[in-house]
C-alpha cells in the first residue's frame, strides 16, 4: 500500500516536473504582447489574447506560413526518400546476402558514430559548389539516407521467413518483385516506426537548414522560430511563447498519435 | 543476373549516399585542415600541419573541449541514473501507466529551439520559474542563472536531463521488460529483498542497454550545440563555450575554415577513439543476431 503510494506520488510529480514549462509557455502566451513578465500570482491570464496567435502567424516581417509551408516540403521529401533509399540498401543487406554485404553493414554502422560536426564544412562547400545553396536541393538531399534506418530495417528483414522468397524466386519473380511485392508490405510496421523517428529529426533539425539557407523564404520552422527571438526583441515574453506553441503544437499531435511507433521501433532493433 | 551485383545494386543509393555526405566529407576535411583559408577573402594558402598546432596557442580550443568533457561527465551519468529509475517506475503493470510514459517522452520530440526559449524563461531572474518558486520560500531568488559562471554550465545540463528522459527512458523498459520473470522468482525463493534483486538481477542484465544508452549520449553529448547558440552563446566568460558551438563560431563568424577543419577532426578522432571498442561489442551483438 505504501509502495503504491510512493510510486503514484512520483509518477505525479515527474509528470508535473515534465509538464510545468509547456503550461507556462501557454498561460505566458496569452499575456498581452510586451507585458512584463507575470508573478506566479498573476500567471494565468485575466484577459487572454488569442489575438497574439495571429500577430505570430501572420506578421509580415517574418513569414511563419512559408516557413511551415518549407518544412512540410522538406519533411515529406526526406522522409519518403529515406524509406525509399534505406529499405533498399537493407533488402540487399538482409535478403540478397552477396559477398562483401558484412563489410558494407559495417561501414554504415560504424558511419553512425561520426556526426555532423566534422562533415558540416565539406558538405557546405560542396553545396556552394552546385550552387545548391538557399535551395530546396541543399535542404533535402544531404538527408535522403541515413545508417540508423538501414540498420533497424535491415535487423526488421532478417526475421522474415526465407521460405517467401524461394517461393517467389520459384514462380519467376525478380529479385526488385520480390522486394517490392513480398518483404516491403511485410516491412510495414518497421517502416513506420523509421518514418515516425525521421519525421521528428528532420521537422526539428536546426544546424543544417541554419547553415544552408540564408533567405527568409528558404527558412523552415525550426530555423525560423530561431529568428522570432531577435526580431520581436528578447523581451517580448508573450510573443516568444506564442511563436513557440505555434511550432509545438503540430509536432505534439503527430507525436501522440505515432507514439506506439517510437516504442516498437526500439524494442524492434534487437537492442537488449 | 548475378547475385552479387543485384545486392550491389540495391544498396548502391545509400552506399553513394555515405560515400558522397560522410566518408568523402571527412577526407575532404583532412585536405581543408592543411590550408590557411577564409571563407570571405577567398584565397587558400597550404601550410601543412601549422592549423594542428595553432588550434592549442591561446588556449580557447582546449578549453572548450574541457567544457564539453565536464557537460558530458556530468549530464550523461545524472542522465542515464534518472532515466533508469524512471524506467523501473513505469515499467511495472500498472494502468495507464502508458500515459506517463508519452509525457515523459513528450520533450524529445519537441523543437529544441522552442525548448531553448522557454528554458530561458525558466532560468530567469525572480520570476522565471526556477526563482519564482525559490522565492515562495524565502530563499534567494535573484540568481540569474543563464549570466552567472558558476550556474550556466548546470542550468544547461540540467535542461539537458530533462529533454532527454523519454528516449533513454524507452530503451530502459525494454530492457527490463526483457529479463525473465523467473530469475526474479527464483531470487524470491533465495530470500533475495527488492534492492538486492534491483543490484543483483536487474542492472547487470541491464548491462548491454546501458552500455547503448551511455555510447549513443556521449557521442551527442560532445556534439551539443543547439541550446548553447541558443541560450549563452558560449558565455558567460566562456564558460559554457563547448566544442561544437567552437567550431560553429571558428567556421561561421569567424571563416576560418581551415582551422575550423583541423578542430572538427581532433573532436572526430576523440570521439571515434571513446566509441571505437562499445561499438565494436555492439557489432559482434548485432552479427551474432543475423
Amino acid at each position: 500500500m505504501i509502495r503504491r503510494t510512493l510510486t503514484w506520488a512520483a509518477l505525479i510529480s515527474l509528470a508535473i516536473f515534465l509538464l510545468a514549462p509547456f503550461v507556462w509557455m501557454v498561460l505566458v502566451s496569452l499575456h498581452p504582447a510586451k507585458a512584463p513578465i507575470p508573478d506566479y500570482a498573476d500567471l494565468i491570464p485575466k484577459d487572454p489574447q488569442w489575438k497574439n496567435y495571429a500577430l505570430v502567424l501572420f506578421t509580415p516581417e517574418v513569414p511563419v506560413t512559408r516557413f511551415l509551408v518549407n518544412s512540410l516540403v522538406v519533411t515529406l521529401c526526406v522522409v519518403l526518400g529515406q524509406l525509399l533509399v534505406t529499405s533498399m540498401a537493407a533488402y540487399g543487406l538482409a535478403r540478397v546476402r552477396f559477398r562483401g554485404a558484412s563489410t558494407v553493414f559495417g561501414t554504415f554502422l560504424a558511419s553512425m558514430m561520426f556526426a555532423g560536426v566534422v562533415t558540416q564544412i565539406p558538405v557546405y562547400l560542396l553545396m556552394r559548389e552546385l550552387r545548391w545553396l538557399d535551395t530546396f536541393a541543399a535542404l533535402i538531399i544531404p538527408g535522403l539516407s541515413s545508417a540508423f534506418n538501414v540498420f533497424l530495417l535491415r535487423q526488421f528483414m532478417l526475421g522474415i521467413p526465407f521460405e517467401l522468397d524461394e517461393a517467389s524466386q520459384m514462380d519467376g519473380a525478380t529479385h526488385w518483385q520480390i522486394y517490392w511485392r513480398v518483404v516491403l508490405p511485410l516491412c510495414k510496421p518497421a517502416l513506420a516506426t523509421a518514418a515516425a523517428f525521421t519525421f521528428f529529426a528532420v521537422w526539428t533539425d536546426f544546424f543544417w537548414p541554419l547553415l544552408a539557407t540564408n533567405s527568409m523564404r528558404m527558412r523552415t520552422l525550426e530555423v525560423g522560430l530561431s529568428i522570432f527571438k531577435n526580431s520581436y526583441g528578447t523581451t517580448n515574453w508573450p510573443l516568444q511563447m506564442a511563436a513557440a506553441v505555434v511550432t509545438l503544437l503540430p509536432m505534439i499531435l503527430v507525436f501522440i498519435l505515432a507514439q506506439k511507433w517510437f516504442v516498437r521501433g526500439i524494442q524492434m532493433s534487437g537492442i537488449k | 543476373m548475378k547475385r552479387s551485383l543485384v545486392g550491389w545494386l540495391f544498396v548502391a543509393p545509400a552506399l553513394l549516399h555515405l560515400v558522397v555526405f560522410a566518408l568523402g566529407p571527412i577526407l575532404y576535411a583532412a585536405t581543408l585542415s592543411l590550408y590557411d583559408w577564409n571563407l570571405l577573402k577567398g584565397d587558400s594558402r597550404f601550410v601543412g600541419f601549422q592549423n594542428f598546432t595553432r588550434i592549442w596557442e591561446d588556449g580557447q580550443f582546449a578549453k572548450a573541449l574541457l567544457n564539453s568533457a565536464l557537460y558530458t561527465i556530468t549530464s550523461v551519468p545524472l542522465g542515464i541514473a534518472l532515466a533508469l529509475a524512471v524506467a523501473l517506475l513505469v515499467a511495472q503493470k500498472i494502468r495507464g501507466i502508458t500515459i506517463f510514459r508519452t509525457i515523459y517522452y513528450l520533450p524529445a520530440v519537441c523543437s529544441q529551439v522552442a525548448i531553448a526559449m522557454i528554458w530561458i524563461y525558466i532560468f530567469l531572474p525572480k520570476k522565471g520559474m526556477i526563482n519564482g518558486v525559490l522565492g515562495w520560500f524565502g530563499l534567494p531568488n535573484e540568481t540569474d542563472f543563464l549570466s552567472t559562471p558558476g550556474w550556466a554550465m548546470a542550468a544547461l545540463v540540467f535542461m539537458s536531463i530533462w529533454v532527454a528522459l523519454g528516449p533513454r527512458m524507452v530503451l530502459f523498459v525494454s530492457g527490463i521488460l526483457n529479463i525473465p520473470e523467473s530469475l526474479y522468482e527464483a531470487a524470491e525463493l533465495d530470500g533475495a529483498t527488492k534492492n538486492q534483486q534491483f543490484w543483483k538481477v536487474t542492472l547487470p542484465l541491464l548491462t548491454p542497454t546501458t552500455f547503448f544508452v551511455g555510447v549513443t549520449s556521449m557521442i551527442s553529448a560532445m556534439q551539443v550545440f543547439t541550446p548553447v547558440y541558443m541560450m549563452t552563446k558560449g558565455g558567460p566568460e566562456g564558460t559554457t563555450d563547448v566544442v561544437g558551438y567552437h567550431i560553429y563560431s571558428a567556421a561561421w563568424e569567424r571563416f576560418q575554415i581551415g582551422e575550423a577543419s583541423a578542430m572538427s577532426l581532433v573532436l572526430f578522432v576523440i570521439i571515434l577513439a571513446l566509441s571505437f571498442g562499445p561499438f565494436r561489442a555492439m557489432n559482434k551483438q548485432v552479427e551474432g543476431a543475423a
